[in-house]
C-alpha cells in the first residue's frame, strides 16, 4: 500500500472542479409546459408494451404481447374490433384514442425489476409513451408501477398476482384488472369444501418471495376459516428446480392436501415430483391424498401435462367462457394467431381498451383525468360479467374462475377445464383488509408529471 | 429415522444427479484446463434429444375431421401421428412411452458430434488463450444454442415423461424394514441414480484400464512430453470433448422426467456444476463425484423441517456455504491437484 | 503535468472528458421521425447506465485487468451499494452525498471481509469463493433478508419514511440540495432533440473522477506491483513483497468503485432490487470489461456501453418497426427480410449477443479497443501498437495441462 500515492495537490484540484460542476445546474429547467409528462403533440398517441421476451416467462409476456398488438388493432379500426363491440361503454369507435392513430413500442422485462424499469425508462424518456401495460411478475409489476408513479404516466398491469400490487405497494398512476392472491383463496376456499371435505389437514410449499408469501397467507386464512388445518408451511427456494427433499417429508407429516404456493416453472416442476412421489396414489386419514395450485396459467398447464389432471386451481379468465365478450375475443384472437389466447394475454388486452375507454371519457391523456374515470367505474362485456374498477385501491373487482386440470383433454388448449365461476361478491375486501397494508395504505394523489 | 434415512435416499439421488452432471464439465474443465461456460448448454441439448426424439415419434400429419369443431368453431384438424399409421397405435405408443430410455442411444452420437465440432471449431482455438476469454466465447455459444433451441421449442417447459413402468413410487422403507408408507421414493429417480453410478464407472473403466484413457491421462499430465512421443494428444483430446458431451447429455436426457425441460435449464445447473467441480478439486475425477455426493446429501439435511427452523433460509445457501468452508480449509478442494489452474 | 498526469495521458483524459460531456449529442445521431431514429440512445436513463456500469467496469478492471484475479462476485458489492443507497434515502434525506457516502463505506467494508476471505486462495478456487459468497448473499437479500431488502419486489422509497433530516415539503425523488436529478433540459434543434439531464451530468461527472483515480492507479507504482502479481505472482513473492496487501487493497478498491455505482444507480432511480447481485449480474460486469478490453483504460467503459445499448435497443426493435423499414419492398422479399431479421432483435436480442461475444473474442483477442486501434491504424497508417496503451493488453498465457 506505501507505494499508492494520489497528490494531495490532484486531489484538491478535483474537488475545485467538483464544486464548480455542482454550481452550475440550476440553469437546467423542466422542458415541457402540457401540465402532463409526454403529452402527444402530433396525429399519434404512443403507448408502451412491456412484457418478458427473454427468460422462463417469455412464452407468456409473447402471449400477451400479441394480445396488446390486437388491441391496437381494434383501437385503431383495424379487424373486427373484438370486445369493443361487447364492451359496455360506447365511447371508443376505432378511430384510435381522442382521434391519434395508436402507435406502440415493445421492451423486455427480462422478468428483472432492474430490467424492467430501465425498458419502462427508454419508453418515457426515449419514446414519450403515455401508458405502460404489461409484466409477468408481481415484483416486476411494483416495480414498474412505482416508477410510473414517479414519471406521471399510467400503469396498466399485466399478470400480477400479489397481494401487494394493489395493496401495500398500491400507486395513484397504476391499476390492476388482474385477481389477486386474497381472490384465489376466497375462491378456491369453498369449492375445495365442498368436493374435498372440510376437515382436511393441508401442507403449504410455498415460494420463498413476496408473492409466494402473500398466496400462503391468503390460501392458509381462507382454507382455515371453513375448517381445514395447517401441517406445516415450507418455504422453497424460487428456481429450485428438484423440489425432492421438500416434497420427501410431505407424507411425514400426516397432512392429506399438498398446496403448491408456485408458479411458472417452479409449479411445473413441483407439481411432476409430488406426482411421481406417488402422493395423489396415497389414503392418508381415510382420504384421498389432494394436491391444490392456488393459481394456474395455460401454459403451466401445458408443461405439466398430465400431471394437472384433477388438480384444483383458480384463474382470472379462460377462453372456454360462454360470455359475448370472451367469444368475440377469443374469435379475432383466434382467426389471427391460431390458437386461444391465455388469461394473461387476456388482462393485457382488456386493461390496453380499459385504457383507451378512459382516456375518451375524461377527455384527456393526462394522466389524473385518467385515473378519475378509471376509478370507480363499473363495465361490463369483457369476459369477467360486471366488474368494478375500485377507486380506493385501483383493484378490478370481478367474478373468479376456479379450475380443475381437465381428465380427457381433447387438444392442447384445453387442458383446464372450468369448475365454477365464483361470483364478484364472495371475493370482495375491503380496501383497508389487513393483507393489504390495512388502514395505512393508500394510493395517494396522481402525478401528472412535469 | 426414516425421516432421516428418506434424506439421505435423497441427498444420494440429489448427488447423484450432481455428479453426472459435474462428471462431464470435470473432463473438460478439470483436465483440459477450459473454463466451458457452454457446459450448461450441453446438457440442455442432452434434455432436448429427448424432446425431439419425442416431437419425432409424434410427427403427425392433419385429417380433417367434420364432425368435431376447433375452438373457433371450424372442423377440427386432427392429427394422426405418422408412426401410427405405419406401425399400428400399440407399438406406436408403446415407443412413445420409452422415447426417453430410447433418447439416451439417441443422444449419443448427436452429443459426440456437437462435442467434436464445438473442440474443432472452437475451443481448439482458445487453449492459449486468456481463462477470461474462453469464459466470454462459451458464454456467447450457450446463448446462442439456447436461442436456437427457444426459436424451435419455445420458452415454456416440455413435459417429457418416464415410461409407465418407471412413474409412480416405491414404497422401498418396505424393503428394509420400515413401516409401510415412511420411506417412499419415486422409481424414475432411483432409475436415475443406478444409471449415473453406471456411467460414472464406465468413465472411469474406461480413463483407467484402456490405452486411449492411459494417453489422456499421460496427456493431462505434460501434453508436451506425450505429443513429442510422436502420440497425436490433439485428437485424443477431442474424443475426450465428445465424451464429455456425451455424458452430459446423457445426463440430461435421464434428467428429463423430473424436470420438464425449458431452454434456459443449462444456465440453472451451470454455477452448480462449476462449484461441484472447483468443491471437488480441480484435475480430479473422483474428487468431483464426491463433492457431488457430499453436497447433494448436505443440501437434502439443509432442507429438513427441523433444520429449516433453528436456520431459516439455510437450504438456499448450503451449498454456497460447504463450497467456502472447504475451499478454506483444503486449499486445492477435496482432492484437488497443485497447479491446476491455480494461477 | 497537470494533475500529476504525463501529456499524453493528460490529453487523454480531456478526450474522454470531452466525450463524456457530448455524450447526449453523440447517442442521439439521428434525427426525431427518421427511421434510425429506433437507434438514438441520447436519452437520459441510458446516457447514466452507461456511466454508472463504465464506474463499475473499470473498478472490476483494476482487480481484474491489472491483478488477472478473476472474481466473479463483484455484483455483491454493486447491490449493497444499492442497499446503503436506498436506505439513506429512507433515514436521512434524500440529497445525494450521504447516500453515495455511505454506500462506498458499506460497500467497501463488505469488501474487505469477502476480499479478506476469498484472497486466502488463488486462480478458479478464488473464483468460485467470490460467486459462492455473492450467490448467498442474493439468496438472502432475496428471501430471509426481506425485512432490509424488501425481497424481490426491491427496496423503495416511500412517502411514510422518516427522512430526519428533510423537511416535510421536500420533493419526493433524489436531489443534489434541492435540484432534482431527474430534471432535464431539452433542446430541439435541426428535427433533433438533445436531452440534458441532470442524473446523467452528476453520474458523469463522477465517472470522470473515477476515470482520472483509474488513470492514476495505472501509472501508480501500486499500479505496476498489481501488473506483476499478474506477470508472475511467484516471482514477486521471491523478491520479498508480500502481495497479499496489494491484492486486497485493489479488491477493495474495486468494491469501492462497485459500491459507489450501485449508489449511483440508486441515485438515478431509488430502487434497489436482489437480482442486481445474483451470478449473471457478476458475470456481466466480467464480460464487458474483457468484451471492451481487460486491463485497457477505455475498454470497460467501452463494453458497459455496447452491452447496456445493445440490452435496451435491440430488444425494441420489433417486427412492426422491422416492416416500417422494409416496407418499400415487395411483399414476400419484406416478409422474408423481416423474419430474418426479427430473429436477432425484440425476443431474438439475446442472440445477437452471443454472436457479438463470440465474434469479438474470436477476431478482436483484445476487445473493443483492439478494434479501435486497429481502424485508427488504417487511417494513420502505423502500426497498431503505436497507440495509447496498448502495453496492458491481456498476455495470453499457456495453460493447458499445466
Amino acid at each position: 500500500m506505501s507505494n499508492f500515492k494520489l497528490t494531495r495537490r490532484g486531489m484538491m484540484q478535483t474537488g475545485g472542479a467538483a464544486g464548480l460542476v455542482l454550481a452550475t445546474p440550476t440553469l437546467l429547467t423542466a422542458g415541457s409546459h402540457s401540465g402532463y409528462t409526454n403529452a402527444p403533440t402530433g396525429s399519434t398517441v404512443k403507448i408502451g408494451f412491456n412484457v418478458p421476451q427473454t427468460g422462463p416467462y417469455s412464452e407468456e409476456g409473447l402471449d400477451e404481447l400479441r394480445a396488446q398488438e390486437l388491441a391496437v388493432e381494434h383501437l385503431n379500426g383495424i379487424g373486427d374490433g373484438g370486445m369493443l363491440n361487447t364492451f359496455s361503454s360506447k365511447a371508443l369507435d376505432g378511430t384510435g384514442i381522442l382521434g391519434k392513430k395508436v402507435e406502440f413500442v415493445t421492451g423486455d422485462t427480462q422478468t428483472k425489476s432492474d430490467a424492467a424499469r430501465a425498458s419502462a425508462k427508454s419508453m418515457i424518456e426515449k419514446d414519450q409513451v403515455v401508458m405502460i401495460n404489461g409484466g409477468s411478475s408481481s415484483g416486476v409489476a411494483i416495480a414498474v408501477q412505482g416508477l410510473c408513479q414517479e414519471a406521471g404516466i399510467i400503469f396498466m398491469a399485466g399478470l400480477t398476482h400479489s397481494n401487494d400490487t394493489t395493496g401495500k405497494d398500491r400507486k395513484a398512476n397504476g391499476f390492476r384488472h388482474f385477481f389477486n392472491g386474497y381472490m384465489s383463496g376466497a375462491a378456491l376456499a369453498p369449492i375445495l369444501g365442498a368436493n374435498l371435505g372440510t376437515d382436511r389437514r393441508a401442507y403449504h410449499l410455498t415460494s420463498d418471495y413476496t408473492w409466494g408469501w402473500t398466496q400462503s397467507e391468503s390460501m392458509i386464512a381462507s382454507t382455515e376459516a371453513m375448517g381445514w388445518t395447517t401441517a406445516e408451511n415450507v418455504l422453497t427456494p424460487v428456481g429450485a428446480g428438484d423440489f425432492s427433499s421438500y416434497i420427501a417429508q410431505v407424507l411425514g407429516s400426516g397432512a392429506d392436501t399438498l398446496i403448491l404456493n408456485h408458479y411458472g416453472g417452479d409449479m411445473i416442476n413441483s407439481l411432476t415430483q409430488s406426482v411421481q412421489f406417488g402422493l395423489r396414489d396415497k389414503v392418508v386419514n381415510g382420504k384421498n391424498f389432494e394436491i391444490v395450485v392456488p393459481l394456474y396459467s395455460e401454459l403451466m398447464a401445458a408443461g405439466a401435462g398430465e400431471n394437472i389432471k384433477g388438480v384444483y386451481g383458480s384463474m382470472n379468465w379462460n377462453w372456454q367462457l360462454q360470455d359475448a365478450g370472451t367469444a368475440a375475443f377469443v374469435k379475432s384472437f383466434g382467426e389471427k394467431y391460431g390458437r386461444p389466447p391465455s388469461n394473461s394475454a387476456h388482462t393485457c388486452y382488456v386493461q390496453t381498451l380499459l385504457y383507451a375507454d378512459a382516456v375518451t371519457r375524461g377527455g384527456s391523456f393526462n394522466p389524473c383525468a385518467v385515473g378519475e374515470a378509471l376509478e370507480d367505474f363499473e363495465f361490463d362485456g369483457m369476459g369477467n360479467g360486471p366488474t368494478l374498477y375500485r377507486g380506493a385501491d385501483h383493484q378490478c373487482f370481478k367474478d373468479v374462475l376456479v379450475m380443475k386440470g381437465a381428465e380427457n383433454p381433447t387438444n392442447a388448449y384445453d387442458t383446464l377445464e372450468i369448475v365454477e365461476v365464483t361470483p364478484r361478491a364472495q371475493v370482495e375486501y375491503p380496501s383497508n383488509h389487513p393483507m393489504f397494508g390495512g388502514d395505512e395504505a393508500s394510493v395517494g394523489s396522481c402525478n401528472p408529471g412535469a | 429415522m426414516d425421516a432421516i434415512f428418506l434424506q439421505i435416499l435423497n441427498g444420494l439421488d440429489k448427488g447423484s444427479a450432481y455428479a453426472l452432471i459435474a462428471l462431464g464439465l470435470t473432463l473438460i474443465f478439470g483436465t483440459l484446463g477450459v473454463v466451458n461456460f457452454a457446459h450448461g448448454a450441453l446438457f440442455m441439448i442432452g434434455a432436448f434429444c429427448a424432446v425431439t426424439l419425442q416431437k419425432l415419434f409424434g410427427l403427425s400429419y392433419q385429417v380433417i375431421d367434420e364432425t368435431q369443431t376447433d375452438f373457433l368453431g371450424k372442423p377440427l384438424k386432427v392429427d394422426v401421428p405418422y408412426l401410427e399409421s405405419w406401425l399400428g397405435p400399440e407399438f406406436s405408443a408403446a415407443l412413445m412411452d420409452w422415447s426417453v430410455p430410447l433418447a439416451i442411444l439417441f443422444s449419443i452420437p448427436i452429443m459426440v458430434v456437437v462435442g467434436f465440432v464445438m473442440e474443432r471449431g472452437l475451443i481448439k482455438h482458445f487453449y492459449n488463450r486468456p481463462h477470461a476469454d474462453q469464459i466470454l466465447v462459451t458464454f456467447g455459444l450457450a446463448i446462442v444454442l439456447q436461442e436456437i433451441v427457444k426459436y424451435f421449442y419455445g420458452a415454456n417447459p416440455i413435459q417429457t415423461g418416464a415410461p409407465e413402468m418407471f412413474k409412480g413410487a416405491l414404497d422401498f422403507g418396505v424393503l428394509i424394514g420400515f413401516e409401510p408408507n415412511k420411506v417412499i421414493y419415486p422409481v424414475w429417480r432411483l432409475v436415475y441414480f443406478l444409471f449415473s453410478a453406471v456411467v460414472i464407472g464406465g468413465v472411469f473403466a474406461f480413463l483407467r484400464f484402456t490405452t486411449f484413457g492411459m494417453v489422456v491421462r499421460a496427456g493431462m499430465a505434460d501434453r508436451e512430453t506425450v505429443g513429442l512421443l510422436g502420440i497425436n494428444i490433439d485428437k485424443r483430446f477431442t474424443i475426450m470433448f465428445g465424451l464429455a458431451a456425451a455424458v452430459t447429455g446423457m445426463a440430461g436426457v435421464m434428467y428429463t422426467p423430473i424436470l420438464a425441460p425449458n431452454y434456459h435449464m443449462g444456465m440453472d445447473f451451470l454455477v452448480l456444476s462449476f462449484v461441484v467441480v472447483v468443491v471437488g478439486g480441480m484435475g480430479s475425477l473422483p474428487g468431483a463425484v464426491l463433492a457431488g455426493f457430499l453436497l447433494g446429501i448436505l443440501q437434502s439435511f439443509a432442507s429438513m423441517n427441523e433444520v429449516k427452523a433453528i436456520l431459516p433460509g439455510i437450504d438456499q445457501i448450503v451449498i454456497y456455504l460447504v463450497a467456502i468452508i472447504i475451499l478454506l480449509t483444503r486449499p486445492r478442494g477435496l482432492m484437488g491437484k497443485r497447479g491446476v489452474m491455480e494461477e | 503535468m497537470i494533475l500529476g498526469l504525463n501529456r499524453r495521458d493528460t490529453r487523454f483524459l480531456i478526450i474522454v472528458i470531452l466525450l463524456t460531456l457530448f455524450t447526449p449529442f453523440l447517442m442521439q445521431p439521428f434525427s426525431e421521425g427518421s427511421a434510425l431514429a429506433q437507434f438514438n440512445g441520447g436519452y437520459p436513463d441510458l446516457m447514466a447506465k452507461v456511466a454508472i456500469f463504465g464506474i463499475f467496469a473499470m473498478g472490476f478492471n483494476i482487480l481484474f485487468g491489472l491483478t488477472g484475479y478473476l472474481s466473479f462476485g463483484h455484483a455483491a458489492f454493486l447491490g449493497v451499494g444499492s442497499y446503503s443507497a436506498v436506505w439513506m434515502f429512507k433515514l436521512l434525506t434524500l440529497n445525494v452525498f450521504p447516500a453515495l457516502i455511505f454506500a462506498v463505506i458499506i460497500s467497501g467494508l463488505f469488501a474487505l471481509i469477502i476480499g479478506y476471505i476469498s484472497l486466502q486462495r488463488s486462480g478458479i478456487y478464488f473464483s468460485i469463493l467470490t460467486l459462492a459468497m455473492a450467490e448467498m448473499s442474493y439468496r438472502l437479500a432475496y428471501s430471509v433478508l426481506t425485512p432490509i431488502t424488501n425481497g424481490e419486489t426491491g427496496l423503495q422509497i416511500r412517502a411514510t419514511d422518516p427522512r430526519i433530516f428533510d423537511s416535510a415539503t421536500s420533493s419526493g425523488s433524489p436531489n443534489l440540495f434541492g435540484l432534482e436529478l431527474s430534471s432535464s433540459f431539452k433542446w430541439e434543434v435541426l428535427n433533433h432533440v438533445f436531452t440534458f439531464n441532470v442524473g446523467f451530468y452528476f453520474c458523469a461527472f463522477v465517472a470522470i473522477i473515477m476515470f482520472y483515480l483509474t488513470l492514476r492507479i495505472f501509472r501508480s507504482p501500486f499500479g505496476l506491483i498489481l501488473r506483476a502479481v499478474k506477470s508472475n505472482q511467484t516471482r514477486l513473492n521471491y523478491t520479498g513483497h508480500n502481495t497479499r496487501p496489494y491484492t486486497l487493497a485493489a479488491f477493495v478498491i474495486s468494491g469501492l468503485y462497485a459500491g459507489l455505482a450501485g449508489g449511483l444507480l440508486a441515485l438515478m432511480d431509488p430502487l434497489a432490487g436482489a437480482e442486481r447481485m445474483v451470478w449473471t449480474a457478476s458475470g456481466e460486469v466480467v464480460i464487458m470489461t474483457i468484451l471492451g478490453g481487460a486491463g485497457t483504460l477505455l475498454g470497460p467503459v467501452l463494453g458497459a456501453g455496447a452491452i447496456k445499448y445493445l440490452e435496451i435497443i435491440f430488444a425494441k426493435i420489433n417486427e412492426n418497426v422491422l416492416h416500417g423499414w422494409f416496407g418499400f419492398l415487395p411483399d414476400g422479399l419484406e416478409d422474408f427480410i423481416v423474419f430474418i431479421l426479427s430473429r436477432f432483435t425484440g425476443e431474438g436480442w439475446h442472440l445477437t449477443l452471443g454472436l457479438m461475444f463470440m465474434g469479438i473474442i474470436i477476431f478482436l483477442p483484445g476487445g473493443l479497443v483492439q478494434g479501435g486501434q486497429r481502424i485508427a491504424a488504417k487511417f494513420r497508417r502505423k502500426a497498431p501498437n503505436d497507440d495509447d496503451d496498448s502495453e496492458h493488453h491481456p498476455k495470453s498465457t499457456s495453460h493447458v495441462a499445466e
